[in-house]
């Protein structure tokens, strides 16, 4: 079932995919004031929010393994974490680049840029921690531990468009400004491009899901076989 | 109130070993001053720069000083299965980590105040004008620092090549303590008034220290599990 789910997640994404390139690329017209590299916010915004929302899914599936002690969760938020870091590099690389072109600088050290990068680097240390630990129980409930910490820190990122003075640019998103900034054709794409990158991003997870399910227990019959020797 | 008493009681014997031992707080104290030597050389020590930089180069002084105090803060109970005592002992999880959180506190506390007077020294810096909300901002980053330090501490004292997880794993949960610890005391070296801005950073060390705490203290007893 899990495989199906899967197969289809990274099917519909690359259906959406091929027709939102087609859009973004043969439709869509440049930017007034960005011009062409505009259309790297498609990419970069979606990958934010599939990050930023993904570390909120492990917490959750963190805190069900502390409650519930099930090794399937534990899988989960380790895949989780895993996919949504990659979304979050991906942040970081499509925003340095926008940067580049739009503001003439690579990085700057503004509140939302820094506290997203404190994010990857704390689910960095997550991952690190995980492979630091090789007894599967104590790897989950430390894993779990971090990852509720480290969730912490995320709110901090999501508040930082409110608290701080920012280089980055203001929301432009419906929801964010209550009327909108975004050109509804463009919007429209933008949707449909962080629906495709979110199921892009949860077959990866059930891939990964699966991965860890396998490791462990070809962990647990290493184990076996070695207290039978 | 028993927890407190616990807790209380783990500090001062924490403190006790450490007196005799002066173990972490010997190698802390000169790693302080090592490093604020080797700034002495990356920067120039007479510029009025120096006001500018000076709360970061302290709290990049004391953070990294401070990673020597809560590595050996449960690596200490190691040897002779003094943890798995502890953790059999009637002691609950919380009070556990928050008396190795206090004791790392006052350690890390002295080493600032030597690091302090040390700072003043080396770049001519007058910071005792503001020594009252100096000492505040002191004491709220230390204990941010303190019990996160205890709680990683815990966490990874199991971990194969811990002293190189503990500080990759806490630095980056560290930041926005640092952030704001580093622009409050930048202002407070520098003489200048305090903005609205400058507030904000306080309660950003105040809601880090109380949220930090309430989830160590939740989550204890999965982080001690013996």
């Amino acid at each position: 079932m899990r495989e199906k789910v899967a197969i289809g997640s990274a099917a519909a994404a690359a259906a959406l995919l091929a027709y939102n390139l087609y859009q973004m690329f043969m439709v869509l017209p440049d930017e007034a004031l960005q011009g062409a590299i505009y259309r790297i916010l498609f990419f970069h915004a979606p990958a934010a929010m599939v990050g930023m929302v993904g570390y909120f899914v492990a917490l959750t599936f963190s805190v069900l393994y502390l409650t519930g002690k099930n090794f399937l969760y534990d899988s989960l938020a380790a895949s989780v974490v895993e996919v949504s870091l990659v979304f979050s590099v991906i942040n970081l690389v499509t925003g340095s680049l926008w940067g580049r072109i739009i503001w003439g600088i690579w990085w700057t050290w503004d509140a939302r840029l820094t506290s997203a990068l404190v994010c990857v680097l704390i689910f960095f240390g997550y991952l690190m921690m995980r492979r630091a630990v090789d007894e599967p129980t104590q790897r989950a409930r430390l894993s779990s531990a971090l990852c509720i910490f480290g969730c912490v820190d995320v709110i901090i990122v999501y508040k930082s468009i409110d608290w701080f003075r920012t280089q980055h640019p203001g929301p432009v998103l419906d929801f964010r400004t209550g009327g909108g900034k975004m050109d509804p054709a463009m919007a429209n794409i933008f949707w449909l491009n962080f629906l495709a990158i979110l199921l892009m991003a949860i077959a990866l997870v059930l891939v990964r899901t699966r991965q860890e399910a396998t490791a462990r227990e070809i962990d647990s019959l290493r184990r076996l076989a070695h207290t039978a020797a | 109130m028993r927890t407190v008493k616990h807790a209380l009681l783990i500090a001062r014997k924490d403190l006790a070993v450490e007196l005799r031992t002066k173990e972490s707080i010997n190698a802390a104290g000169a790693f302080a001053i090592v490093i604020l030597l080797l700034f002495s050389f990356a920067f120039d020590p007479g510029s009025e720069e120096v006001r500018e930089i000076g709360g970061g180069l302290l709290w990049l002084v004391f953070a990294f000083a401070g990673a020597l105090v809560f590595n050996r803060s449960f690596a200490r109970e190691l040897p002779n299965d003094c943890l798995d005592t502890l953790l059999a002992s009637p002691l609950s999880a919380a009070s556990l980590l928050v008396g190795k959180a206090l004791a790392n506190f006052i350690m890390l506390l002295a080493m600032e105040l030597v690091s302090i007077v040390v700072f003043g020294i080396f770049f001519n810096v007058n910071w005792t004008v503001h020594i009252g909300e100096l000492s505040l901002v002191f004491a709220c980053a230390t204990w941010g620092i303190s019990i996160l330090g205890a709680v990683f501490g815990a966490l990874t004292v199991n971990l194969r090549l811990r002293e190189l997880m503990l500080p990759i794993i806490i630095y980056p949960l560290l930041i926005p303590l640092l952030i704001a610890a580093i622009e409050l005391t930048k202002v407070l070296l520098s003489n200048q008034p305090m903005t609205p801005g400058d507030f904000l950073w306080a309660k950003i060390l105040i809601v880090f220290d109380v949220v930090f705490t309430a989830l160590a203290l939740v989550l204890a007893d999965t982080i001690l599990v013996n």
